[in-house]
């Protein structure tokens, strides 16, 4: 019972981290303002979906086109709306939530409901650790989530652009003076959170179906996740995904399952009494910004 | 009530992150007098107010204003027993005029209470208050959107908001900074009336020269530490001092 | 016209000046009161909504008197959010204030019976302190912070009390008391409607509301001048949740009905629109912009999910493009005109 808890509280919280990872790369390293994160999310999803059964196109190409079709999208948000309201953290946020409520609202009333829509998994197989039996597709999440997360870490730390990402949120001026092109690395930021949101999607969906209502979950769980661990510290994400995965999968062996949805707004409740930015989060009160 | 300073500010220390902002900072003043506070760029001038005002923590020591001991409190907490500060990059409410810009200082609890009750008019407090520093009445400047007044008019401004908490201890960060001789010459007679009304005065400034005229002692810092303390011309005879400013061999 | 400049296509050089319009000027001044037409023209803007709902309420057939209804909650919740806006804090969810004031009422009234003359005040009251208390620790944070956590919050519950079933879960609290009669209801909205009006708008254009304004300009400075800036958010989002919590338990007791829909996304949304569409900063472009959306939204019922789809689009639109809202438009026309001068 422990170890089936120990491995699916893992995969459980890798999820969770999967998909807070491309929210955070936008809107905590880079400091725009993606709403319309979710909508991404089921749009990657969906994209896959039409590229697969009414394309009928093989299974890589078709991961390959989503991705790139939702980071399209998300560039082409960023060049169309965000780029006009920049700066007007307001605008942006109210701007690019309504996006997200259009995109979503438009697939449900478009029809995209119901068991046939689906993603394929990777394969059928599961496999035994110990004495817990887990599929290959959870395995496979796990993999990719902890590679996703690595990537972000060294990307944002050790490459030009990453750093970039960083520098036109903590002073887009200076960012600016120094000859970066902050409207295209920003654009580059909210594709790469589309991208990954997208990637998020593919691997995760095939566990249940293309459930359109999953695009709120989707941010409420971002935000959750980035609201608890400090929003812009892959580190902080990392933990509270730890945090709250584990505790919901515990929450759902040992206590009722219906309380799973509690377990993240308790950590945002205690999260915001004892620090209130988050574990590691840098954004501070006032201290810093003198 | 131990010694008769004023303000007393003894082991303090900053941290940000890895800067030593503050190192051992120790300084006290007089009720009365006109300290002034200098020191190359980033020695900690400006952190030493912001730690005296409450803007931000200490990582370590005290701050005693009569006796009281003020470390670590709150920025309104401050202004409300007496003490209030200019900063060096002014940014008032550009959209508003003048006068209104001084609303918000003259709502501040402290002020109702010394005045007692409400202020019947705060539009004309406000009003006399921009005079008393250099606002022509006759001219209306008072009534001019902030956004296009002139540097030195906003810095009057800002020394007017200052002003109209009644504060007895004044901390002006840079005010000289930015503006012409004369218009430095125009606002020394507004701090020369505010050291008649008794009022304690600490000036941060680079504009050496101006400072030492109306100075009555000068402390000098570096690297977060006090490395001189005294009569101007000492001050400045000082080799560390010149050290911190011009480099060493 | 002497030396008058060509541009060059052989055109005087001309532009485009503003000015206040003669009756404005006359009327800014205590000889206002000198003439009729002045007076008129000062009270006009003041008298139509107050004139408008009266006669609406009386003139509407019974299924518009309830979309009156539905104008004015929306209304409320539209100027909660611009109060909030105003002070600096940008609500994305004030269907949190709406539910929560809907529930309390909800519950008083199912379990312990309380009348809605009793549950009504209550509701407002606690609705709005148990919202501010959730909220207080954010209030430190960036702006950003609050936004997220009005967001996540209602979403939340509604996810929570579905599965807890708590409240009476998915079904609700149903059979609660009603008003003693429709025109009880609506002149009852219109009342709080108007007075949330002109009461807060009063509010912000005096001193306090230049407290709360500069808090959103500029805290450090409003904090330099000895203000307690989070005791000031605290208040003005203690009014903005108790405004959004009458709401909420006065469509409690219309619907004699609570249940999840409360915590739905629709209330926080369409507030925001409201808001963005009428224009933000003044609470009665709030009110303009609920008055619009809907109606519109009421009429486009036979669209189902495309209604959500609109909201978001008019969101967009009008956040990017006429970012200003109607109100300040209408404003502006009303005030001033504008006309073609040469340029010398």
């Amino acid at each position: 019972m422990i170890a089936n808890t120990i491995i699916y509280g893992f995969v459980n919280s890798v999820i969770l981290l999967l998909v807070a990872l491309g929210f955070n790369l936008t809107f905590g390293i880079s400091g725009v303002a993606n709403f319309a994160y979710g909508a991404l999310y089921i749009m990657g999803a969906l994209l896959c979906w039409v590229f697969l059964n009414s394309l009928g196109l093989p299974y890589f190409i078709a991961v390959f086109l989503a991705v790139a079709g939702t980071a399209i999208a998300g560039a082409l948000m960023y060049r169309f709306v965000l780029l006009r309201i920049r700066g007007l953290v307001l605008s942006e946020v109210i701007a690019t939530f309504g996006i997200g409520l259009a995109l979503l609202e438009l697939f449900k009333y478009m029809g995209f409901v119901g068991f046939e829509y689906s993603l394929p998994v990777i394969s059928d197989i599961s496999i035994e650790i110990g004495m817990v039996v887990i599929d290959l597709q959870r395995i496979f999440i796990v993999f990719i989530g902890v590679m996703m997360a690595g990537f972000i870490w060294f990307f944002t730390h050790h490459t030009r652009t990453g750093l970039r990402f960083r520098g036109i949120a903590q002073e887009e001026r200076t960012a600016l003076s120094l000859g970066i092109n902050t409207d295209r690395v920003a654009m580059l930021s909210v594709s790469f959170g589309g991208a990954y949101a997208a990637i998020a999607a593919i691997f995760i969906l095939p566990l249940g179906t293309i459930n359109v209502e999953q695009g709120y979950s989707v941010l409420i769980n971002a935000l959750a996740v980035c609201i608890v661990g400090g929003l812009g510290s892959t580190g902080g994400l990392v933990l509270a995904s730890f945090l709250i995965g584990y505790g919901q999968t515990f929450t759902v062996t040992y206590l009722e399952s219906h309380w799973v949805m509690l377990v993240p707004l308790i950590a945002i409740l205690v999260i915001l009494v004892i620090r209130p930015s988050g574990i590691f989060g840098k954004h501070k009160e006032l201290e810093e910004r003198i | 009530m131990g010694s008769s300073s004023l303000l007393n500010v003894s082991g303090l220390y900053k941290n940000f992150g890895g800067v030593q902002a503050i190192d051992d900072l120790n300084f006290e003043i007089a009720g009365g007098e006109l300290l002034g506070m200098i020191g190359p760029n980033g020695s900690g001038k400006t952190t030493a107010v912001n730690l005296i005002t409450g803007f931000v923590k200490p990582t370590e020591g005290e701050i005693r204003y009569r006796g009281k001991n003020i470390t670590g409190w709150p920025p309104y907490k401050i202004v409300r027993i007496g003490i209030a500060r200019t900063f060096q990059m002014v940014k008032p409410f550009y959209q508003l005029p003048a006068y209104k810009n001084m609303i918000i200082p003259l709502y501040s609890p402290r002020v109702k209470k010394i005045v007692g009750g409400k202020y019947g008019d705060r539009d004309a407090v406000a009003l006399d208050l921009l005079e008393e520093v250099g606002f022509e009445r006759d001219a209306f400047v008072a009534y001019k959107v902030a956004s296009v007044l002139p540097q030195g008019y906003l810095k009057r401004l800002e020394l007017a908001k200052a002003i109209a908490l009644q504060p007895d201890l004044i901390i002006l960060d840079e005010l000289f900074s930015g503006l012409s001789l004369a218009e430095v010459a125009s606002i020394v007679p507004i701090i020369e009336k505010l050291r008649q009304q008794g009022k304690t005065i600490i000036m941060i400034e680079h504009r050496l020269k101006e400072l030492f005229r109306i100075a009555d002692r000068i402390i000098a810092l570096n690297f977060g530490q006090k490395i001189a303390d005294g009569q101007a011309t000492e001050v400045m005879d000082s080799q560390e001092v010149k050290n911190a400013y011009l480099g060493s061999e | 016209m002497q030396n008058a400049e060509l541009n060059s296509s052989g055109f005087k050089k001309k532009r485009k000046e503003r000015i206040d319009r003669g009756i404005k000027v006359r009327s800014s001044d205590v000889f206002a009161l000198s003439s009729w037409r002045e007076m008129l023209y000062l009270s006009a803007p003041r008298l139509l909504p107050i004139v408008g709902l009266l006669i609406l309420s009386i003139v509407l057939s019974q299924y518009w008197q309830r979309v009156l209804l539905s104008v004015s909650v929306f209304a409320l919740l539209a100027i909660s959010w611009d109060i909030l806006a105003q002070s600096g804090m940008v609500s994305l969810g004030q269907a949190l204030f709406f539910g929560t004031g809907a529930y309390l009422a909800g519950n008083m009234n199912h379990y312990w019976g309380w009348p809605p003359y009793v549950t009504l005040p209550l509701a407002t009251i606690f609705g709005g302190l148990l919202c501010t208390l959730f909220l207080i620790p954010v209030l430190r944070l960036r702006g950003i912070y609050f936004s997220m956590v009005t967001l996540v919050l209602p979403l939340m519950l509604v996810r929570i009390i579905e599965a807890t079933k708590i409240f009476g879960g998915t079904e609700g609290l149903s059979g609660l008391d009603s008003l003693p009669n429709r025109w009880v209801e609506i002149y009852l909205v219109i009342t709080v409607l108007l007075a949330a009006l002109f009461g807060f708008r009063r509010l912000m254009n005096s001193d306090y509301g230049l407290v709360l304004k500069g808090i959103n300009d500029n805290d450090r400075s409003v904090m330099n001048a000895g203000i307690n800036i989070y005791w000031f958010k605290t208040q003005a989002l203690f009014i903005a949740a108790a405004i959004g919590a009458f709401a909420g338990a006065f469509v409690t007791h219309v619907y004699m009905f609570v249940g999840m829909p409360v915590y739905a996304l629709d209330y926080s949304i369409l507030p925001i629109a409201a808001a963005v569409v009428g224009g933000m900063g003044t609470l009665a472009g709030s009110m303009l912009g609920a008055f619009i959306l809907v109606p519109l939204s009421e009429l486009l019922r036979g669209t189902g999910g495309l209604r959500i789809v609109f909201y978001g689009l008019f969101l967009v639109i009008f956040t990017v493009a006429v970012p200003e809202g109607i109100f300040h438009y209408i404003q502006r026309k009303y005030h001033q005109f504008e006309r073609w001068v040469e340029v010398k």
